[in-house]
């Protein structure tokens, strides 16, 4: 019973390492491909994605 | 885990990418180009962006993609990037969460993206048609991060805790940058007319709604669709 309940939380909690590694990574890569492309000073990205800046209502110009 | 995540998050970004640049095709990207022709008409000392960061238009300074085709092609791919982009976003949330999602949970956590990256900031900074007058960008882009920020971290408090000082403090987070207040510029205007920046600011929200509404239920359906059982 008591070796059940030890096995029960230890694969919770490693299911919930996987978990944070997961979101941590697909955060990370999320909010660098919003930041390239929606908020970059660069006058060529900018210029690119000037139509999809607008429209997705980040700020622009 | 981690490729299931990432995975999810790309297919969803792809679908709703592709989707939102046909129906932005319907009326806002027309908005954006009608508002132009008045931008470029408008005397130099007119322009709302003479004291801005960057230079603005597409004929102006720098490489920019030919209008027609090249255009819509560099649009459709910011749109997929972008989508992309908030579909990690949202499958990173729900990664936290680790409950059970489907179709329908899922249009509900896209319809908590809308209000996060959409709703919330544009009740400070309503879309921008071009040739608006319009704060520094820098502070703009600034408000709308925290705004963001705010918005999620209250929105996480106010439904997934039950103890009500964190429900407070949540209500606290999301209320913040509207009572600290958005940077608007010295003087209103632009070369657009009003009505024209009216109708792009619904057109636009509108067509975010279904971005998020799609990247939330393709989302959750394949959440359901490859649940892992382990």
């Amino acid at each position: 019973m008591e070796q059940t309940t030890v096995t029960t939380r230890m694969s919770e909690q490693a299911g919930l390492s996987s978990r944070l590694a997961a979101a941590a990574v697909a955060a990370l890569l999320g909010s660098f491909l919003i930041l390239g492309v929606g908020f970059a000073h660069s006058d060529t990205i900018h210029n690119a994605a000037h139509d999809s800046r607008h429209s997705f209502t980040f700020p622009c110009h | 885990m981690i490729g299931r995540v990432l995975a999810i998050g790309l297919l969803a970004g792809l679908v709703a990418g592709v989707i939102v640049t046909g129906a932005q095709m319907l009326r806002v990207i027309p908005l954006i180009h009608k508002a132009e022709t008045y931008e470029t008409s408008a005397p130099a000392d007119h322009h709302a962006h003479a004291t801005a960061v960057a230079a603005h238009s597409h004929d102006e300074d720098g490489w920019a993609p030919e209008d027609g085709l090249e255009r819509t092609a560099f649009t459709l791919l910011a749109n997929v990037l972008t989508a992309v982009g908030f579909g990690l976003l949202l499958n990173a949330a729900l990664a936290i969460y680790g409950g059970p999602v489907g179709l329908r949970k899922g249009v509900l956590w896209g319809l908590a993206g809308f209000t996060v990256f959409v709703l919330a900031p544009s009740l400070g900074l309503p879309p921008e048609l071009p040739g608006l007058n319009a704060a520094d960008l820098f502070h703009r882009q600034s408000w709308y991060l925290g705004t963001v920020l705010a918005t999620g971290g209250g929105l996480a408090l106010l439904i997934f805790l039950s103890h009500w000082a964190f429900k407070a403090a949540g209500l606290v987070l999301i209320a913040a940058p509207h009572a600290i207040g958005a940077p608007h510029p010295a003087e209103l205007g632009g070369s657009a007319p009003p009505e024209l920046a009216a109708m792009f600011a619904i057109a636009s929200i509108v067509t975010a709604a279904l971005l998020w509404v799609v990247l939330g239920g393709v989302s959750g359906y394949l959440h359901a669709r490859y649940a892992n059982p382990a």
